[in-house]
């Protein structure tokens, strides 16, 4: 069983279809990308699983259940949690209780105040932002906005971690720390769908990748089969 | 380390808030007539103030239902004081203001920004003109008669409701719910995301803090001997919250108080000393504060604070 399926998934906004009945699975223990040229509807998509839109047509799973429609906080709650495209963290708190309101609220069972703060010291350690643990987050740099908001996702102890564009904008140093990042994430079992532009990244770290033009799906397999696809090279250089 | 340094700070207000509590008990023991009087209008300001912070203030949606609550809170008084004991009104119309807030928080905490706004101030309004129609229509009436209660009791009742209502939104802040309103104002996307319940959060917040409104409402009925829709849905108790927060500071949650305290004295002596131009003087002051004041009077005493500890350091650098 798929971690993660979705069935001719769409969405309209007014007569635009930004996602047209797109079928996907994501398996358990992968690394899957997702690619396609600006408004393609790959955030659309994300959207969608995350609970933040609800799809217009078609039916999403999350671990066997049905999640189409839920509230964000719902599917949170059942172990999926994402990162966003432009950047939202809480920007007036300090970088700590960002992380912490992930651990508190994130988890289908209450956990007590100190085991939360617990758990947010050590993520803040892995993403490496222990020394700026008290800045308020706006006073951050994109890139450490950016691992916060990964800390954040992670402490709310996701089985499926969204992943949007977690490295644009990011110099060629801060995309290898957060490739390294990424894939130390998935050697912990969780599993990792991820929008990304930046292609030595998505085609080295991904096991599998589908690519989505004008919200319809049209192209899926290895990243060695996707690069060497006919239609995604029209796609990419038609442009 | 930085969480035993918040602690600190947070004790500070807890402490003061203790020794004032024990010298508006005795007040009425030893304090003249007005100073009584005056004391208890300044409470039901900061009461109003401090309840409408409570939600507004973290989530950032400005709520303009503090009348419709207030008015709601008159009216219960108005029906059920001549049957009923105080205490068992001035709960009665706690729960019932609580009970409107959660219904109507469910329905439009939906709506963001102006539109909230918009709606809760449609609220008091429909209030009050649905009241007006029922007593036209089935009581043949227009107004009530209050039972009358001394000052010194109107005055404990208020200040107990006061106490209440501090502790109450202590206890908020200092939870993990107080924080997640806070991550609702900052970013409601991203709160719903990590898990927050945001709308059942807000409208939990919402209706709790309408029961203090509600209660200060029933107690001060009994002041006025007399209201009709018109007086007791009075929209003025709907701005003069947001006012008064705006005027203290509204980013913690000690600058609402502190500007209900100073605003409601101001009000209340420039309406003896000037009583034909009072409102005049009273828009000027608030014009003069939301100018050079961005952060309210908490904002200036920060400022003040920050020149003090800086001048200090340029003697000592010398
Ligand atoms: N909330 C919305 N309301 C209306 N239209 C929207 C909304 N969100 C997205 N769209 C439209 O849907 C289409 C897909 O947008 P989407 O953000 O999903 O693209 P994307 O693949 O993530 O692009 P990018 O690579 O630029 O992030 C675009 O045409 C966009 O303008
Ligand atoms: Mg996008």
């Amino acid at each position: 069983m798929p971690i993660l399926e979705g069935e001719g998934v769409t969405k309209y906004f007014g007569g635009l279809a930004a996602v047209s009945r797109v079928d996907f699975h994501v398996e358990q223990g992968e690394i899957v990308g997702l690619i396609g040229p600006n408004g393609a509807g790959k955030t659309t998509l994300f959207n969608l699983i995350s609970g933040a839109l609800t799809p217009s047509a078609g039916v999403i799973r999350f671990q066997g259940r049905e999640i189409t429609g839920l509230k964000p906080h719902r599917i949170c709650k059942m172990g999926l949690a994402r990162t966003f495209q432009s950047v939202k963290v809480f920007p007036n708190m300090p970088v700590f209780e960002n992380v912490l309101l992930g651990a508190l609220f994130g988890k289908p069972d209450g956990v007590s105040v100190a085991h939360a703060a617990e758990e947010a010291t050590a993520l803040l350690e892995f993403v490496g932002l222990s020394a700026v643990r008290s800045t308020p987050a706006k006073d951050l740099t994109l890139v450490n906005q950016k691992r916060l908001e990964l800390a954040r996702a992670l402490a709310t102890r996701p089985q499926l971690l969204l992943l949007d564009e977690l490295m644009a904008g990011l110099n060629p140093t801060e995309v290898g720390q957060a490739m390294e990042l990424v894939a130390r994430i998935r050697d912990q079992g969780i599993t990792i769908f991820m929008i990304e532009h930046v292609m030595k990244a998505i085609m080295s770290i991904c096991d599998r990748i589908i690519v989505l033009h004008h919200g319809v799906k049209i192209a899926e397999g290895t990243p060695q089969e996707v690069a060497t696809s006919k239609t995604v090279i029209e796609v990419y250089l038609g442009e | 380390m930085d969480i035993a340094r918040l602690d600190l700070r947070k004790m500070w207000t807890p402490a003061l808030l203790l020794i004032a509590l024990a010298l508006f008990a005795t007040l009425p023991l030893y304090a003249s007539r007005y100073l009584v009087i005056l004391l208890t209008s300044i409470a039901m300001y900061v009461v109003l103030t401090g309840s409408w912070a409570i939600f507004s203030g973290p989530t950032g949606y400005i709520s303009l239902a503090p009348a419709a609550f207030f008015g709601l809170g008159i009216y219960t008084s108005a029906v059920l004081g001549r049957t009923s004991p105080l205490p068992a009104v001035i709960l009665v119309a706690g729960l019932a203001s609580f009970l409107v807030a959660l219904f109507v928080g469910a329905l439009t905490l939906r709506l963001k920004g102006i539109y909230f706004a918009m709606f809760t101030f449609g609220l008091v309004e429909l209030i009050k003109y649905f009241l007006l129609w029922y007593e036209v229509e089935f009581t043949g009436t227009r107004g009530r008669f209050v039972v009358v209660v001394d000052n010194t009791t109107i005055y404990y009742v208020m200040f107990i409701i006061l106490a209440t209502l501090l502790l109450t939104a202590y206890l908020i802040r200092r939870s993990r719910f107080g924080m997640a309103l806070q991550s609702i104002g900052e970013c409601e996307e991203a709160a719903a995301h990590i898990g927050v319940n945001v709308n059942l959060l807000k409208t939990v917040t919402f209706a709790i803090s309408a029961i203090f409104i509600g209660m200060a409402g029933a107690i001060m009925a009994t002041r006025w001997t007399y209201v009709d829709p018109y007086i007791a849905f009075n929209p003025l108790f709907s701005f003069m919250p947001v006012l008064m927060a705006i005027f203290g500071g509204i980013g913690r949650f000690g600058g609402p108080i502190l500007g209900a305290v100073v605003f409601a004295y101001l009000e209340e002596t420039l309406i003896t000393r000037f009583p034909y131009y009072y409102m005049l003087l009273f828009g000027i002051v608030l014009i003069i504060a939301v100018v050079y004041l961005p952060n309210g009077l908490v904002g200036l005493a920060q400022i003040l604070q920050k020149r003090i500890s800086e001048r200090r350091h340029a003697h000592t650098g010398r």
